[in-house]
């Protein structure tokens, strides 16, 4: 993990020195979680380096809070390992949070390592902008690695205010050569290239506003800094050839609203994002309806439909540019909180496809089983979802909380 | 009508003597009415409440299952109350949080927040029927009441732990409720629910919830200690027990926005 900058360890010192309890009145509390995950791949590899059907995989997140001034500040501690039994570049620690936080009357300081979750969306998340994505923990980019930051919130009756300063950049991670999930090329994040002078070091900025007016939550914000998502442009090195990614500045605005109408919830994201080479819009939208008490059941079945739209179309180096999204949600409602996931993506510029299906249920009070099936059919070498065709797998995870 | 006991009995005199007409004329849906108007208006005032819950599932084969939540609630005049409740167990959902804004007919407002992804999300409250985290408590169970949310009919005098109490019958305005009606016991002197039938959408028994170990708190609100669910037709139960009530602490507006859901854990 790269370093925080000076002066953001400078600031974050200062900050936590001044708040340091003074009377004996803190609350201290530890948690977290342990994993075993095991995948089982249904085919040979695509790819050289690849020769594993089976990966083991074992994580540890636990979580430290300390409280004190009457909850007015906290402080939390996150860190994350990972061990993975093929691929080096999994195998990886992070720090998901190490933040202060300080509530005043109307407002709110978060300072230090933390994660930031913007959007309604379930299919892409577009307009989650502040967090690198952890590429290597899972493919879907729902892992993110934890950014530093000053955060400071306002509470106004128009709305939340969040302005952020961003200093130290997190470099995407990407699964290495024994990995598999990954495209024909492994990515050296060695040799990673900014556009900026400052490079990891650039601080970035963001404000957002958010609101609720009645039935519709909403939001908007600027994001100006460093692109989370590198160009990787094909390079030789040392007789190797490897994706190099470079990672540039960029001005986005997004916007994301919800509705939420009886048994409906109506979605939208859209970004317009502003870089050195090209700017565009693209967007996400769609809805989710739920059938309460199915069959005169306690059971919950959601449908989703969701519709990833992207302004280069055909050249756009994400992987959602003209796709359909279907998806489905049984929630049983029971003791053992037991669920069903399933989600199927269509590409409709080159005819892909993928279907994820997750199941999970708890098993007593601390564990936890889930079993995810992911399997793909992207035949179209245009498709950057082709380096995954012959990466079907189940995957079946044990946790247990602490 | 005999035995109705000392306050409203003498009012009830009064009301006769002065103006027979009206008093006779109270029909069993204005009585039923009345009284949870009483009722209502003798919890008012508390202002802002914390508490924390623990709830026992227990299936057919009596094996059970903990919850544990922390509850904050914020009184509003003229609206529904405002809730944070935060997950302490089971540990899988350990700091998931749940904000509602209440409303006395129409939807609720509500959002959750999950810990993991760090995402706040609006959900539907049409769901006033389904099990709260799995247990025998519907979530309409646990909303706060509101006089609007029923019309009523008062259909007897009985004895109840409570003494003698008033029979209603409550009948959910709200089309999404899983019940047709509910039969209410409130002790007369004090207005205290003392056991709750409820009726599903057949109209057949289908919970009985008893409440227990009555405590008063700053000479005027009274909570149950203890509430017990008793599902009839899957013969599974749920303890719902109270501890560490506190109120007037001055929690406000502020304490109940998507900012204080985000850090409430």
């Amino acid at each position: 993990m790269r370093k925080p900058s000076t002066l953001f360890k400078t600031g974050l010192t200062a900050g936590l020195l001044a708040a340091l309890p003074v009377q004996a009145e803190t609350y201290f509390e530890a948690s977290g979680k342990v994993a075993a995950e095991l995948r089982g791949f249904t085919q040979d590899a695509q790819f050289s380096g690849q020769d594993h059907d089976s990966n083991l995989s074992f994580y540890v997140e636990p979580e430290f809070f300390w409280e004190w001034n009457d909850g007015d500040d906290s402080l939390t501690f996150t860190p994350y390992l990972r061990v993975d039994e093929n691929d080096s570049e999994r195998t990886h620690a992070d720090i998901r949070e190490l933040s202060w936080v300080h509530v005043g009357e109307d407002w709110e300081l978060r300072t230090g390592i933390r994660k930031v979750f913007w959007g309604v969306t379930e299919f892409q998340h577009l307009v989650d902008v502040i967090n690198q994505t952890d590429g290597v923990d899972d493919f879907d980019g729902e892992d993110k690695l934890g950014q530093p930051m000053v955060n400071l919130s306002l509470v106004r009756d128009w709305g939340i205010v969040d302005l952020f300063l961003l200093p130290g950049f997190r470099e995407r991670t990407f699964t290495g050569t024994e990995g598999r999930l990954r495209g024909g090329l492994v990515v050296d994040t060695d040799s990673a290239e900014y556009e900026s002078s400052a490079e990891e070091k650039h601080l970035d900025t963001a404000i957002r506003w958010s609101h609720t007016l009645g039935d519709f939550d909403l939001g908007a914000y600027w994001f100006h800094g460093t692109n989370r998502d590198p160009e990787l442009s094909v390079r030789t090195q040392s007789g190797n050839t490897v994706l190099v990614p470079r990672y540039v500045q960029m001005d986005q605005l997004g916007f994301d609203l919800q509705a939420t109408l009886d048994s409906w919830l109506w979605k939208v994201e859209t970004i317009w994002r502003d870089t050195e080479k090209e700017e565009y819009f693209a967007a996400q939208a769609g809805f989710e309806y739920t059938f309460y008490g199915i069959q005169d059941s306690n059971a919950d079945l959601g449908v989703l439909l969701e519709y990833g739209w992207d302004e280069r179309g055909e050249d756009a180096s994400s992987n959602v540019q003209n796709d359909l999204f279907f998806g489905g949600r049984i929630t049983l409602n029971d003791a053992s909180s037991t669920e069903l996931l399933a989600g199927i993506g269509h590409d409709l510029d080159f005819d892909g496809q993928s279907l994820i299906v997750e199941a999970s249920r708890r098993y007593g009070d601390n564990w936890k089983v889930s079993i995810d099936g992911r399997f793909f059919s992207a035949d179209d070498p245009r498709d950057l979802a082709s380096a995954l065709d012959k990466d079907d797998h189940l995957q079946f995870t044990i946790e247990r909380y602490f | 009508m005999n035995l109705l006991i000392n306050p409203l009995k003498s009012v009830l005199i009064a009301a006769l003597v002065s103006a027979p007409m009206v008093a006779l004329a109270e029909t069993p849906e204005e009585k039923g009415m009345a009284i949870s108007v009483e009722s209502k208006k003798r919890d008012l005032g508390w202002q802002d409440m914390q508490a924390e819950m623990n709830m026992v599932l227990r299936n057919k084969q009596g094996q059970e299952s903990i919850r544990e939540i922390r509850m904050k609630s914020l009184e509003i005049n003229g609206d529904g109350d405002k809730s944070l409740s935060v997950f302490d167990k089971p540990r899988d959902v350990k700091g998931t949080a749940f904000l509602s804004f209440s409303h006395p007919v129409g939807a609720d407002d509500q959002w959750l927040y999950l810990p993991a992804l760090k995402r706040v999300k609006r959900i539907a409250s049409r769901n006033k029927s389904g099990p709260f985290m799995g247990s025998e408590f519907a979530y309409e169970d646990l909303s706060s009441f509101e006089v609007e949310k029923y019309t009523y009919k008062y259909l007897r005098d009985d004895a109840c732990e409570g003494g003698t109490c008033f029979v209603v019958e409550q009948y959910p305005v709200d089309k999404n409720s899983g019940y047709t009606r509910r039969l209410v016991w409130l002790d007369q002197s004090e207005y205290r629910i003392w056991k709750i039938d409820f009726f599903d959408r057949k109209n057949s028994p289908l919970k009985t919830l008893t409440y227990h170990d009555y405590q008063q708190y700053l000479g005027k609100h009274w909570r149950s200690d203890l509430m017990k669910m008793v599902n009839h037709q899957t013969g599974k139960s749920t303890d719902l027990s109270w501890k560490s009530y506190q109120f007037k602490t001055g929690l406000s507006d502020k304490d109940f926005n998507k900012n204080s859901l985000k850090r409430a854990r």
